[in-house]
């Protein structure tokens, strides 16, 4: 396997089949002991979680066993039992099947394995997918969404009767949240099929392994199915550099335009180089800025998720065939594929987190034994601090932990609505099922009634459905979908990830001539969020898939396009970070703030920033908060530095103006960055009493009674009633837009909140924004950990800590009652003049 | 907003919030509720109820909350409460389907009748509803009497607005059917809102029903029914928010 770069030292366990040996001796390689590790566990019948460096031959590792069992069956049948497949392979990625399916093929081949292995995905054509329920593949490489499928096929306990291994490979990127719902539901039922089946998952990157043997394992961790820990050797150590700008590292941003010339000067050096951003839009500045000073004419490409699928191959296979020396990359190049010899990974701006810098670098260098390089490039002053902690967390090898995540009652309702599209199910039993998956482990037969009442009702007090059900009692008292329609309807709807409405960007041209002025839509560009678009009137400029492009409207699903002249684009929106710092980086940081001795890694500017600080302000030690206030035009400011990350403190901040309004300082708006936020207000906040001001109580009565009114509350439900199947995106024939389906959502949420507020959907959009859309859990710890720690300053003007936070002010939408507002500010002045006066 | 408009209009806020215009010269409150109160004939009008859209859904297996009619009526008989009018009169497409009459919960029709009492009620055809009306007095009892289009005053009420034509420019028209809604977009954030939509010569009331979605007033099937740049009046918060027409963003459908 090319990924997986076997050549190391070999360490004798069990010694491989004859077959196998030759085969890695005639490459020149030996077995690494954790393969050898991982057949021992598959010999002993054991559940098993590999957890190896990238570049370790991990995932050759997982399908070791499963090559060997093959290799030694004989004659299989073309029908009946011993006919099913053998081996199901689940990446959260639809690429990495194909990628997989590629480098499997290697030793197969080599070895003269008669074994037949296929993918699967959303993307796979119809008859092939029929010729796979006919005849199944040995080894069958698809996503979970297409597990939840599976789930509900009819036939589907016979189809998968044989299969002897589940392998989950980049685990530790699909466990959590509902993704890892659905798919661990999905184990559990694949396990009731073929009880000696085996799962297997594979992680290079793993903070707490006991968390995932736990999801993985049918049982308690301790029980009996208890799943084997492999490890793999570590590799080389990465070499990280951040980068300390020539320019000044600047007091604020997220972009790193002022590093832009010294990334091209690193490229220029390197053989491929991988850039890697956080988001899309940044992706495209930092394309286009690298183009601007792109004197050697090099080959850089760019790579996003919204992309048009045939761009993505093309600069995936030019890549591969080493025709490029640098791609600019979102997280759609994290994951284990391999397009390329990438010898440098630069990382503009912040990485947030831990675990996902390692993923990143391991893109570069992917042998085992040289060390990967990668080069930081701080955006701003915290930024530099931020670098520098991630850089000495990898050293360290401490990666982010993530917190135990009980399993969701939307994703529950979608697989047992599936479940009853399979097969009639009693109730009892399928509990007994559910119960076995480590998200559902605790369960109560009360929750459980409950899914089950909204599946088949909708689980509505006022009773006037039951004549609707969409799912009914045999007479054995099995429950089984009503009728085919409905089961054709569910299966359309399957899955997990609920993108939002995305629309075609297509390049327009004008239809006809004379007086006919309508666009129309031609070639696609790709896809980006219907919000995004929302934004824009005609005529606006904006950057996507690497140039500059004129809106021009939007119909139907199309977002109509043309080229633009402009270089510089009127519409740079380029949002911040997607994802939240990490409470383990946030940890770090705020040591190395308030360690003298550390600064010295530090680049002087930034030395001099921080010393500047303690003099002007204060240093807060690490377990306190500092909270300056000070005047500021005519306003008065209250800035807080948490370091908990940007959706922590948007939360804090809604609810802290709630408390100042109440409190009779009129509090005006807030904006917030990883590290602070600031609050602005009419009358001064310095006599206020902090500590009752971050009481933790503030998480009670204030959170649920914005959460109510609030657009994320709706976000929130919206996707649960689309996975939960109250609302069903796809209908035969045609397919809902994103808008159609935020609009009725909204209507039904407030109906909903109004005559049932404790409704199964409400409670678990409830609990599903306050962990991942507000992040309530990490605002509880911090507001713990600060109570009685807080340190507050009154200052006559802005310190050089708050400069970050205060320049965000006027670049982005302050937060408050912004509907309304909305609507009040571009009510027409004329008018609001005469009413007044008629008032 | 234009001189001449502004002068037809004659707007002017009422405290509770709405938004009195001159339509054809008759006095005509907008309400946050999406209603029309015409204080001088003391005349309560919403359109487009769309009662037990909900179950109707559900019959064809997409179970949306049975709850929709029930709070449809709540804010209809808010403004009963409020207003205590004469006449109410509910513009067409008062039931989703022919069949939701019968759907419909037996609170929620005994609720029908207390509200009509001592009134006159006047259900007027829509295309939604022209069937389940149909079977008035036959198979169904419903309060009140069922109507087709009718004049009040310089107004006439109508459900589905006429095409502009050279000819007619529709003076006086008061419609429904189009669940208007306006959209506007400040701070990289879109509201969008049902919505009236009036030039001073016709009336477009927005959609009352609790699940009744919105057209935006740019589509052609609503811009195309005014001679002249109209008046949006969106529904806030208690207040009616007078937009002007080129304040409102999207060429979305």
């Amino acid at each position: 396997m090319e990924r997986s770069g076997l050549c190391g030292r070999s360490v004798g366990v069990t010694p491989l089949p004859p077959l196998f040996a030759d085969w890695f001796a005639s490459r020149g390689w030996s077995p690494r002991r954790h393969q050898l590790e991982m057949v021992a566990a598959a010999e002993a019948g054991s559940h098993a979680l590999l957890v190896a460096p990238t570049g370790g031959g991990k995932t050759l590792a997982g399908f070791l066993p499963s090559l060997i069992d093959l290799a030694e069956r004989g004659p299989r049948p073309a029908t009946g039992p011993g006919s099913g497949v053998h081996t199901l392979y689940l990446s959260p990625l639809k690429a990495l099947t194909t990628d997989v399916e590629r480098n499997l093929m290697t030793p197969i081949r080599e070895i003269g394995l008669n074994i037949h292995v296929e993918t699967r995905t959303g993307d796979t054509k119809q008859s092939k997918r029929q010729r796979q329920r006919d005849f199944p593949p040995d080894i069958l490489l698809t996503t979970p969404e297409q597990l939840a499928l599976f789930c509900a096929w009819e036939g589907a306990r016979s189809y998968f009767a044989d299969l002897k291994c589940v392998v989950l490979d980049e685990v530790h990127a699909i466990w959590s949240g509902k993704r890892g719902d659905l798919l661990a539901l999905g184990l559990a039922r694949l396990q009731s099929f073929a009880p000696a089946m085996r799962r297997v998952g594979l992680s290079a990157t793993i903070e707490d392994p006991d968390l995932i043997r736990e999801w993985l394992s049918p049982s308690a961790l301790t029980g009996e199915d208890g799943v084997t820990l492999v490890r793999g050797d570590p590799g080389a150590p990465a070499v990280i550099d951040v980068l300390i700008s020539e320019g000044k590292v600047p007091w604020a941003g997220h972009t790193g335009q002022h590093a832009i010339p010294e990334v091209y000067a690193a490229i220029q050096r390197a053989r491929l180089a991988l850039i890697f951003v956080n988001t899309r839009w940044q992706s495209e500045f930092v394309f286009q800025q690298l183009w601007a000073v792109n004197d050697d004419n090099l080959p850089i490409g760019l790579h996003h998720g919204s992309l048009a699928a045939e761009q993505r191959r093309k600069i995936e296979a030019a890549m591969a065939r080493g025709d490029l020396r640098a791609v600019v990359c979102t997280s759609t190049l994290d994951l284990g594929i391999d397009w390329g010899d990438v010898d440098l990974v630069i990382q503009m701006a912040a990485p947030k987190g831990s675990s996902r810098l390692v993923q990143r670098i391991g893109r570069a260098n992917h042998r085992l034994d040289e060390p990967s390089r990668a080069l930081l490039v701080p955006a701003s002053r915290f930024e530099m601090l931020e670098c520098q902690a991630a850089r000495e967390a990898v050293a360290d090898n401490a990666f982010d932990w993530e917190p135990v995540h009980i399993g969701t009652l939307d994703t529950l309702a979608q697989h047992v609505m599936g479940v009853a599209c399979s097969e009639p199910f009693d109730m009892q039993a399928l509990y007994d099922e559910i119960r076995t998956s480590g998200p559902y482990r605790d369960l109560t037969w009360e929750q459980f009634e409950d899914v089950v009442d909204f599946v088949a009702t909708g689980g509505y007090a006022l009773r006037t459905y039951d004549r609707f059900a969409r799912i009914v009692r045999t007479q054995n008292g099995q429950w089984k979908v009503r009728n085919q329609h409905i089961a054709q309807r569910h299966r359309m709807n399957v899955g997990a990830i609920v993108s939002a409405g995305n629309l075609n960007v297509r390049v327009a041209s004008r239809r006809g001539g004379g007086g006919t002025r309508a666009w129309v839509g031609g070639r696609k560009v790709g896809e980006a969020e219907e919000w995004y678009f929302e934004q824009l009137t005609p005529g606006d400029t904006f950057l996507f898939a690497g140039q500059v492009w004129a809106f021009q409207g939007i119909t139907g699903t199309d977002a109509l396009v043309t080229h633009a002249n402009d270089k510089d684009p009127k519409i740079p929106s380029w949002g911040g970070a997607k994802f939240p710092l990490s409470t383990s980086l946030a940890d770090r940081v705020r040591t190395m703030v308030q360690d003298r001795d550390h600064w010295r890694v530090l680049p002087p500017d930034v030395q001099e920033w921080l010393e500047l600080q303690e003099t002007r302000s204060v240093i807060p030690d690490a377990e306190s908060m500092l909270v300056e206030t000070f005047p500021r035009g005519n306003r008065h400011f209250m800035v807080a530095y948490p370091f908990e990350g940007r959706l922590a403190h948007t939360t804090l901040c809604m609810l802290l103006t709630r408390r100042l309004d109440r409190l009779g300082v009129g509090p005006l708006g807030f904006v917030v960055t990883d590290y602070s936020f600031a609050i602005w207000s009419i009358k001064p906040m310095d006599r206020i009493d902090l500590d009752a001001l971050f009481q933790p109580d503030i998480l009670g009565d204030d959170l649920e009674a914005w959460l109510e009114e609030s657009f994320m509350m709706k976000r929130s439900f919206r996707n649960c009633a689309l996975i939960s199947g109250l609302i069903e995106r796809r209908l035969p024939g045609a397919e809902k837009t994103g808008r159609q389906v935020t609009f009725s959502t909204d209507l039904i949420y407030d109906v909903l909140r109004r005559h049932q507020p404790d409704h199964l959907l409400l409670k678990t959009a409830r609990a599903d924004a306050a962990s991942g859309l507000l992040d309530v859990a990490r605002l509880g710890q911090m507001l713990t950990r600060i109570e009685g720690r807080i340190r507050p300053i009154a200052l006559s003007r802005p310190s050089p800590f708050s400069v970050p936070v205060l320049v965000q002010i006027g670049r982005e939408r302050v937060g408050g009652d912004a509907a309304e507002m909305i609507l009040d500010e571009s009510a027409d002045a004329l008018i609001a003049e005469v009413m007044e006066d008629a008032a | 907003m234009n001189a001449a408009l502004r002068q037809t209009l004659s707007p002017a806020r009422k405290p509770c919030g709405a938004l009195r215009v001159l339509i054809a010269g008759e006095t005509c409150d907008l309400r946050c509720s999406g209603a029309l109160w015409l204080p001088t004939y003391r005349t309560l009008i919403a359109a487009d109820l769309h009662l037990e859209k909900g179950s109707a859904f559900a019959a064809r297996g997409q179970l949306l909350p049975p709850y929709d009619s029930r709070a449809t009526l709540d804010r209809l008989e808010a403004e009963i409460a409020e207003l205590n009018p004469d006449t109410v009169i509910l513009l067409g497409d008062s039931f989703h389907d022919a069949r939701a009459i019968a759907r419909m919960a037996a609170a929620d029709r005994a609720r029908l009748d207390r509200l009509a009492a001592g009134r006159d009620w006047l259900w007027l055809e829509g295309n939604h509803d022209r069937e389940a009306l149909a079977q008035m007095g036959a198979d169904v009892r419903l309060p009140g009497a069922v109507v087709g289009d009718i004049s009040l005053g310089a107004l006439r009420l109508t459900h589905e607005p006429e095409p502009l034509s050279a000819a007619d420019n529709r003076h006086g028209e008061v419609a429904g059917h189009l669940h208007p809604s306006a959209r506007v977009v400040a701070y990289g954030r879109g509201v969008r809102r049902p919505c009236f939509i009036t030039d001073g010569s016709r009336l477009i009331l927005p959609a009352f029903g609790a699940f009744t979605g919105g057209l935006s007033v740019r589509d052609p099937a609503i811009a195309d029914l005014f001679a002249r740049e109209p008046l949006i009046a969106a529904l806030g918060r208690g207040r009616v928010h007078a937009l002007a027409w080129e304040k409102l963003s999207g060429d979305r459908q």
